[in-house]
């Protein structure tokens, strides 16, 4: 056997994975793309650009998820950065690994069980019923662009911590401490160094929970009560509602392209980053 | 029936042995009705005859049967006591609209045995080629000359049966009155005029594009079915303006209007009847200017893995007593003479299930066209993501 066969033997399952999950799937998206509705809704095979000429109709679906998608990542961040440090830096060490089994626990729950959970805390006898109890009235949570929010921070949150967790986790502690040896505030030690040096940790987490918001309807529908419309949620009712298949392809290949070139360009800025960083490193 | 002498016939045996498992009954109330105290020794030879009825129990159905239909529509007791007298047991589908249903099965391989489809979409099946033309003599309780014809009719298609009726119902509305100083009110016009005024951040409309524009359209006094550019135009100006004052756009309104959270959803029948049954401050009003009639029926579709049990679970629901308990438990009417015979004269008499004569005339069948309307499709999506 050649090197060269033995190359394309070990290559071909793989490329039979590639082959069965991303290249079909996508063509048959694409072709559908290109057709016509039925009259009773599906797909009838034709080569038309129409389905991208009435992509308009779905912007405000395309606007709501380009803002609520880096807005949920932002948010996640926020709140996954911390919890992260202290899990890494902070931590007893012998609590450390009892923490990390308590962030990842709820993981173990599907999703959907875990955002109807959201639905007690948010609705009319969950939080807003406490904070009447203490005087705030008629708050209304359940059913808004923050529940929304809420919903997405609380179900990402793991895919956040733990790239994060493990970029700190390694961290150098002596570098902490001859920063501060050299006289840095424990806030320019932070910035200055555990910052910078946690930057990969940050990027692949917000990749992470980025991606994965682009596509998402189910948190929308749950606790947006409807009215907080994503691609996902157009994407869903384009082929089981209106069954309009050749119309939701059309959308659906626009999202992947819209995903590349935001996830390429959110690539190239992180290498500049890390460009720079090496080149301040080095002075 | 047939088989009631002087021996406990098969199905009250099954009643009974399913008050006796539910403790409703005494042990020996149990083997006392039923004779089974001195007949224990024959009780394993008699097991295959103790199915209710051997029309739809004759030979090994399989083990299982699929069923789509929609929430709470079915008693789990019937699906208990079907599975104990064939072996099959009942796997259950639950879906949220007619499009959805039409959906699955237009990708193929749903799996489904039997299904739930609404009067409107039946010619849509039949078009498409999704839906099996049904065997009347496979189905020992079904009586064609027992149902109400205007509810049953959808259910033949150029003269054939393709389906057998379900029940039928109505949409309209639910308002929990207590909110609106237990005053009741009698249109879509109020419906709509209050979502945007009083009732703001309280109400729901249905996930559902038939309904929703439907009862939007009724605000003007516009058809139900309308598909006119001009009407689809004021209705879409209506919900527009309405969208910021509602609580959510969503078809599983119980939950919301039970936990207070709601004051006032669209509704169907059986789900107003429910919450009325355990909170009477909500009631269901039908709209003056009219709305939805509906009747959904058992159909089976094309390439049914399991068409012995499809056509037993369809014959099983259609027999009177099961039907009737299924009723007393959804709160969904029957078109279905015989079961209505069974029913209590609370339930015939309740305004919930059958209506008045003048508000029921006002109503509207959906029509197939309404449901499969690109520009009411569109309409809605433009609505959600306003």
């Amino acid at each position: 056997m050649t090197q060269r066969s033995r190359n394309f033997l070990l290559l071909a399952p793989a490329g039979a994975w590639f082959l069965v999950m991303l290249v079909i799937p996508l063509t048959v998206v694409l072709i559908f793309s290109f057709g016509e509705r039925g009259a009773a809704g599906g797909y009838v095979p034709a080569f038309t650009l129409e389905q991208y000429a009435n992509l308009p109709a779905r912007w405000a679906a395309f606007k709501n998820t380009l803002i609520l998608a880096p807005a949920g990542t932002l948010a996640s961040l926020l709140i996954a950065y911390p919890l992260a440090y202290y899990l890494a830096v902070r931590a007893d060490p012998r609590w450390k690994t009892a923490l990390l089994v308590l962030v990842i626990v709820p993981f173990w729950t599907s999703i959907l069980i875990r955002s109807y959970a959201w639905i007690f805390l948010l609705g009319g006898r969950g939080i807003p019923a406490l904070l009447a109890a203490i005087g705030i009235e008629d708050v209304r949570l359940i059913n808004t662009p923050f529940a929304v929010l809420i919903g997405i921070v609380y179900g990402y949150l793991p895919l956040m911590v733990f790239p994060i967790f493990v970029n700190l986790d390694r961290l150098d502690k002596r570098l902490l401490e001859a920063s501060s040896d050299l006289g840095a505030s424990p806030w320019r030690t932070f910035l200055q160094v555990t910052l910078p040096m946690s930057l990969p940790g940050i990027a692949t987490g917000c990749l992470l929970v980025f991606i994965l918001l682009m596509g998402e309807f189910l948190i929308p529908a749950i606790l947006g009560g409807g009215k907080v419309f994503f691609v996902g949620n157009a994407l869903v009712d384009l082929f089981l509602q209106s069954r309009n298949w050749a119309y939701g392809s059309a959308v659906a290949a626009t999202l992947v392209i819209l995903m590349l070139v935001s996830v390429t360009a959110y690539m190239r800025l992180i290498r500049r980053l890390g460009a720079q960083r090496e080149d301040v490193a080095l002075m | 029936m047939t088989n009631d002498t002087d021996y406990i016939s098969k199905r009250k045996f099954m009643e009974e042995l399913y008050r006796y498992r539910r403790g409703s009954v005494t042990r020996r109330h149990f083997l006392g009705v039923t004779g089974l105290g001195t007949a224990t020794a024959v009780l394993a030879a008699a097991v295959p005859g103790l199915r209710p009825r051997p029309a739809f129990a004759a030979g090994d159905i399989g083990d299982r049967v699929v069923l789509a239909t929609w929430p709470n529509y079915h008693d789990p007791a019937n699906f208990e006591a079907f599975t104990a007298a064939t072996g099959a047991a009942v796997d259950v589908n639950v879906f949220g609209s007619n499009e959805e249903m039409l959906a699955k099965l237009q990708a193929g391989g749903s799996g489904w045995d039997v299904f739930v489809p609404t009067n409107y979409t039946i010619t849509t099946y039949v078009g498409e080629g999704l839906i099996e033309p049904l065997d009347a003599a496979r189905m020992a309780n079904y009586d064609p000359a027992a149902f109400d014809a205007r509810f049953a009719g959808p259910g033949n298609v150029d003269g054939t049966l393709y389906a057998v009726s379900k029940n039928w119902g109505t949409t309209g509305y639910a308002i929990n009155i207590s909110k609106n100083d237990n005053v009741t009110p009698t249109t879509w016009k109020e419906f709509w005029d209050m979502t945007m005024d009083s009732f703001s951040g309280r109400t729901m409309v249905h996930d559902y594009q038939l309904t929703t524009i439907g009862n939007a359209l009724k605000y003007f006094g516009y058809s139900f079915n309308s598909v006119d550019p001009k009407e689809l135009a004021d209705a879409e100006k209506l919900l527009l303006d309405a969208k910021p004052h509602l609580f959510a756009i969503n078809s599983d309104y119980q939950p919301s209007m039970r936990s207070g959270d709601a004051w006032m959803t669209m509704c169907w029948t059986g789900d107003g009847k429910q919450m009325n049954r355990d909170m009477p401050e909500i009631v269901y009003v039908l709209g003056k200017e009219g709305g939805e009639l509906w009747s959904d029926f058992y159909a089976i579709p094309k390439g049914a893995p399991h068409l012995d049990a499809a056509y037993a679970l369809i014959d099983f629901m259609l027999t009177p007593e099961v039907n009737a308990k299924e009723a007393l438990f959804h709160g969904y009417p029957v078109a279905d003479s015989r079961v209505n015979a069974l029913l209590p004269a609370e339930v015939l008499n309740d305004p919930i299930l059958y209506p008045a004569a003048e508000l029921l005339d006002a109503l509207e069948f959906g029509a197939a066209a309404t449901l499969t309307d690109p520009n009411r499709a569109e309409l809605l999506a433009r609505f959600k993501s306003a």
